[in-house]
């Protein structure tokens, strides 16, 4: 019974970060999804993503929520410049190659950032209250935090679907040489594609920071929960990234119930090999 | 083509080589040998022998980045700040005038166990250290004493409270810190006084020390009549403590003791504060003991910790003196200005342990009129000292050789000032008590 109330306890804690860890995977899927490309530097972008709300918050003393738009705007034009400088030679090439060129630059971020903030841990003290739902506390700043990444969700499944770039994003994931014959300018969207993937990456450490601490070594472990979450929801499908996410999310809240909190990457990863060799393509299926 | 490539691949090898042979060591701005002073011109025509000056050099790494990064940091300036009064103020001059100066030799250890082993060696078979401090942390000190100990060199264990290292055959090894199974000891007489019926969770890093903090209270928290109702790991790079927060919520617990280090610790006393659980008490290991704490504001308020150093309970002449021990080294509060004055803030017990071991081997060279390390090791193992930082004493047994036996931990709170600031109090023992507990501590 008390493992029971446990579990309702931590339940709707485990819902509401899903939400954040999905949205940072719909980065990382995004990318995937139209060009084929495993961003190694995803998780330092996630961590500079924090360090915005840290020196818009604590230096500026700007809302985090509103920083969040500059946030986003930064993350985007960083992506496209990384898209410019380290993937955009290698695009064509084998995987391993695009996979070096991202992981120098998380490396160079790394680096950077360890120059500048040192890996000394960071905390934004910020606290949007909370309150009571039967027997657990729903913390503010997760459940805005959630409200923030299902409406990021929405945004880009309207981009995708609604507008003429995000046509031309789906154009270059199904067939890049057709949409190129089609007249799409595929070097453009891919650029803005990674733009995209950057910027959710950005937001959802922009919205972790307001409830974790973080250096600027903390992209990582969110980077390798990205990939899991990615495998869950099917490679390449932004919004099967944001039900895998909130399946991480779960798991997280009610493993703990039961089992040490210890076993939670155990068991994440093992189920990561489980769908990666009985369901390779996801349990939502792969690009779409 | 290909020769091409191989050329530019030649000379970038050769460029590469060529720059590691010139590359400085990380803060060894004095590894070079003092050049002994020019003597003044004597009155009589006999010769004057100058004095004989030696650089003794000192290895550690030290963790610039990685997880131990604050509290290593604070280590290191502890240290050097030792190590500049003492060749500022000349050196150690030995009976026989020889004149000894100290250097460094450090290197990023990346808060990397198999990175410490790795700098370790180099640092004794490259940089031919005559003497090491130990890495901040039981974890990463366990894994530069074995190299320490193969080797034979004496190392000063200045951030390392695991107390198994010292009961493996070591010899060189020698603590400064009270072994992590007394850590919380002088919290648990305090509970006993305020709480006999409190209910305890022990929720801890899963790591060397933490683990062997955990492990040895348990025993005394049972003599004590206490019940443990909940104990519970956790990895080192835990952020997301709402989970364990629940699990406390839910067993009942009024008082929680545990933590591990600084990163783990702050995000623990954060999800505490939000969820506000009703606990009375909580105890964390190492994190709230660093300056940088408060700066979680209102969820530092009444977290307590044990402490191996407080400018506030500094240990005196006259304690020494009562005690017939002799006494080596500045007041607290001398090493506190001289800090203050060269770092800019007001020093942690990090800082003083790092100091610490520079004035223990110090007196140890002094006592040994030598820095044959031989004598040196024979000095510490004689070493019965109260410095400001404590008593000194290391364990000379077989089963427990270097355990550090005469130093005591006092108990500090964060509490807040007449004016609303977040201050560090000690709370126990009662004889040093600058407050009184805050217990129970009030809800957010």
């Amino acid at each position: 019974m008390q493992q029971f109330n446990l579990l309702l306890t931590s339940l709707p804690d485990g819902i509401l970060l899903g939400f954040v860890f999905g949205l940072a995977a719909m980065g990382l899927a995004l990318i995937w999804g139209v060009m084929n490309v495993i961003n190694l530097s995803h998780g330092s972008v996630i961590a500079l993503g924090m360090f915005g709300t840290f020196i818009l918050f604590i230096r500026m003393g700007i809302n985090p929520y509103l920083g969040l738009v500059l946030i986003a705007i930064l993350g985007l034009l960083l992506g496209v410049l990384i898209y410019f400088i380290a993937v955009n030679r290698v695009i064509n090439a084998p995987h391993l190659s695009s996979l070096l060129a991202t992981f120098s630059v998380n490396m160079i971020i790394i680096g950077i950032g360890t120059a500048v903030f040192t890996t000394s841990p960071y905390n934004v003290d910020f606290n949007m209250g909370s309150f009571r739902l039967g027997s657990t506390t729903i913390l503010g700043t997760r459940l805005i935090a959630a409200l923030i990444a299902i409406l990021f969700t929405g945004g880009l499944y309207l981009f995708l679907y609604k507008t003429r770039p995000g046509k031309f994003i789906r154009a270059v994931t199904n067939n890049r040489a057709a949409a190129e014959l089609m007249g799409v300018p595929s070097t453009r969207i891919l650029a803005l594609s990674f733009g995209l993937g950057t910027m959710l990456a950005a937001v959802s450490g922009a919205l972790i920071a307001t409830f974790f601490p973080f250096s600027i070594l903390s992209g990582g472990g969110y980077e390798l929960k990205s990939f899991v979450i990615g495998v869950l929801g099917g490679l390449g499908n932004p919004l099967g990234a944001l039900l895998g996410g909130l399946i991480l999310g779960v798991l997280e809240g009610i493993i703990p119930a039961f089992l040490e909190t210890s076993w939670v990457p155990v068991i994440e990863f093992s189920l990561f090999v489980v769908i990666l060799l009985v369901r390779p393509t996801g349990i939502f299926g792969a690009k779409q | 083509m290909k020769r091409i490539l191989f050329t530019i691949l030649s000379v970038l090898i050769l460029a590469t080589l060529a720059l590691s042979a010139c590359a400085p060591k990380v803060g060894s701005p004095t590894s070079e040998p003092i050049t002994p002073p020019q003597g003044e011109p004597g009155a009589t025509d006999e010769p004057v022998q100058e004095p004989v000056e030696v650089t003794v050099t000192i290895g550690f790494t030290s963790s610039i980045t990685g997880a131990q990064e604050v509290s290593s940091k604070r280590q290191v300036n502890g240290f050097t700040l030792w190590m500049n009064q003492v060749n500022d103020s000349g050196g150690i001059t030995l009976s026989d005038g020889t004149v000894v100066k100290f250097a460094f030799v450090t290197y990023d250890d990346e808060s990397n166990a198999e990175r410490v082993q790795e700098l370790y060696t180099r640092l004794i078979t490259e940089d031919n250290a005559d003497f090491l401090i130990s890495p901040y942390s039981s974890g990463l000190t366990s894994a530069a004493s074995i190299v320490a100990e193969q080797n034979g060199k004496v190392m000063i264990t200045a951030g390392a409270a695991d107390d198994d290292a010292y009961k493996t055959g070591n010899t060189s090894l020698f603590q400064l810190y009270t072994p992590g199974s007394l850590y919380m000891s002088s919290t648990v007489d305090m509970l006993k006084t305020l709480d006999p019926a409190a209910t305890i969770a022990l929720v801890y890093e899963s790591d060397k020390f933490s683990t062997g903090v955990i492990q040895g209270i348990k025993p005394y928290l049972a003599a004590k009549g206490f019940e443990v109702v909940l104990e519970e790991g956790y990895a080192s790079d835990t952020t997301d403590f709402g989970p364990i927060v629940n699990k406390i919520a839910g067993s009942g617990a009024t008082v929680l003791l545990g933590g591990g280090h600084y990163n783990d610790g702050t995000a623990l006393a954060r999800a505490l504060y939000e969820r506000n659980i009703g606990l009375k008490f909580t105890f964390l290991l190492v994190a709230p003991a660093d300056s940088k704490f408060p700066e979680l504001g209102d969820a530092a308020l009444g977290i307590a910790t044990s402490s191996q150093w407080e400018l506030a309970a500094t240990h005196t002449q006259e304690e020494a003196a009562n005690l017939g021990i002799e006494w080596f080294g500045p007041t607290g509060e001398e090493f506190a200005a001289a800090y203050q004055t060269a770092f800019g803030d007001p020093p942690t017990y990090h800082v003083a342990g790092g100091y610490a071991a520079g004035l223990v081997l110090e007196k140890a060279i002094i006592d040994a009129d030598s820095v044959d390390p031989e004598a040196v090791k024979a000095a510490l193992n004689a070493m019965n000292l109260f410095i400001f930082y404590g008593g000194i004493q290391f364990d000379t047994s077989d089963e427990a050789h270097g355990l550090q036996i005469a130093h005591k931990m006092v108990v500090a709170q964060w509490q807040k000032n007449d004016v609303g600031d977040l201050v560090r109090v000690i709370i126990a023992p009662a004889d040093v008590r600058t407050a009184d507990p805050l217990y129970p501590v009030p809800a957010p």
